[in-house]
């Protein structure tokens, strides 16, 4: 296949940035999407061009290191990741844009490259459960019914990836912040800190910049992991408590 | 800020539907819309002055506007500093189409909100140069029928009706959302179906009356 892609290139976090223009005359449809970025790479390299930076750890889809807004979607026309997705998912001579997200609190630190830190602290702020570490407890000592431990797991299979913040028009991190209040809101163990734990995470949420959710639903058609749009219900409804309680 | 949208616009809702009930009477003809138009304007007399339910409700509005406009603005605004660094391609997908058509439809109803008020309460300005503006007083009836007599008066309310169809139906299931009501998948099939029912009666209950007339089945 030939392909043109056009990227994001900038050289720093102030610098300003721009698309730049790249051929590939044979890019084989078996090739994962970084796969081509990464020949593409070598053809820099040997050319004595600076390499494109882009980030990437797994590549099968679990660390949600890999975003990248593929024209105009995150992720790319699938609903994966980036590193899931093969060129046999474009047509033979297609010119591809490539760019970084795009929010205030994700700041691109090197072409394609943004900082995800805000999510760390999103979650530093009330993500988690306070227990005294010891040895693992006996697993039959609390018991948790069916469809709560469903829901939890399905909550959980969020990677932090920040595709949902990406194709927001808010640019609203809610469906990541409910993904993380509905998994330990559904367990025995995330009860204690429910009702501080929502406010927290929101409070950070809003400090770190980003927008406000107008339940638009573009988060949930990105979502690699496929979190469905009532956490964000759910989130509200926690928010809902825990400010009738005082919190 | 969600929240004082999602109760203002439930209020909205619920005025909406009152107005369409309303409306509707015309099709009783003459005696039954204007007495129901005098109706509202005695509500509560002697214990409450002329008119003076009315405007207790329309304090209620206003505020509501003031409120649900203050709050779009708002989360509008924040949306714009949160995403300071365009996209080279626009995002993808009909969800960014609905966020647009939620905050120009907004726009483009306040628009219209002056516009009907001015033609139908305040009755400032007068296209009708059949109805004298001293029948006018007397029967809201003739306003109503003589307006809708003119095409481009019709275009003009079914082009705001498609504006407010397709706000409501965005902002009943979102509304759901934001009060923590739809926690479930069952859950938010539900709300989004009630939104398009909402949707669906108010276009139609609204649509009838300026088409019967236009047609000249009501007149
Ligand atoms: S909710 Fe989905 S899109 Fe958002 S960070 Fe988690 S996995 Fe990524
Ligand atoms: S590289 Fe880990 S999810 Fe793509």
């Amino acid at each position: 296949m030939k392909i043109t892609v056009k990227v994001w290139r900038q050289t720093g976090p102030e610098a300003p940035g721009k698309l730049v223009s790249y051929q590939l005359d044979d890019v084989s449809p078996d090739m994962s999407f970084l796969e081509m970025l990464d020949v593409l790479n070598e053809n820099l390299a040997t050319s004595g061009e600076e390499p494109i930076a882009f980030d990437s750890d797994c590549r099968e889809g679990i660390c949600g290191m890999c975003g990248l807004m593929i024209n105009g979607s995150a992720h790319g026309p699938l609903r994966t990741t980036t590193c899931q997705l093969h060129m046999r998912s474009f047509s033979d001579g297609e010119t591809i844009t490539i760019e970084p997200w795009r929010a205030e609190p994700f700041k691109v630190l090197r072409d394609l490259i943004v900082d995800r830190g805000a999510f760390d602290r999103i979650i530093s702020a009330g993500g988690f459960v306070s227990v005294n570490t010891g040895s693992a407890p006996e697993a039959h000592s609390t018991l948790v019914p069916k469809v709560n431990a469903d829901r939890a797991f399905d909550t959980a299979a969020c990677i932090g990836c920040g595709a949902c913040v990406a194709a927001c028009p808010n640019a609203a991190a809610m469906l990541f912040l409910g993904a993380k209040v509905t998994h330990l809101g559904e367990l025995p163990q995330g009860q204690p800190e429910r009702d501080s734990r929502v406010v927290k995470m929101l409070n950070q949420h809003d400090h770190e910049g980003f927008g406000g959710c107008t339940n638009v639903g573009a988060c949930a058609d990105a979502c690699p992991k496929e979190i469905p749009l009532d956490v964000i219900s759910q989130l509200n409804q926690d928010l809902r408590r825990a400010m009738v309680k005082g919190y | 800020m969600k929240l004082l949208m999602a109760v203002t616009g439930a209020l909205f809702v619920f005025f909406v539907l009152m107005h369409m009930y309303g409306n509707l009477k015309i099709f009783g003809g003459q005696s039954a819309f204007d007495t129901y138009a005098h109706h509202l304007r005695t509500f509560g007399e002697p214990i409450l002055p002329y008119e003076g339910f009315l405007w207790a409700f329309r304090v209620v509005l206003i505020l509501s506007v003031v409120g649900h406009a203050y709050s779009a603005f708002y989360l509008w605004n924040k949306a714009n500093g949160a995403r300071k660094g365009r996209y080279a391609v626009r995002l993808a997908g009909a969800a960014a189409w609905r966020s647009t058509t939620m905050r120009w439809g907004g726009v483009a109803l306040i628009a219209f909100l002056v516009f009907h008020l001015i033609q139908f309460t305040t009755h400032k300005v007068n296209f009708n140069s059949g109805v004298s503006d001293a029948t006018i007083g007397e029967s809201p009836y003739q306003l109503v029928v003589a307006s809708f007599q003119l095409w481009w008066v019709v275009l003009v309310y079914l082009i705001a009706l498609a504006a407010v169809g397709l706000h409501l139906q965005h902002g009943v299931w979102s509304a759901a959302q934001t009060l923590g009501c739809t926690t479930s998948v069952a859950a938010r099939v539900r709300a989004k179906a009630l939104a398009m029912f909402v949707a669906v009666v108010v276009v139609v209950g609204f649509a009838l009356p300026p088409l019967f007339i236009l047609f000249g089945i009501v007149e």
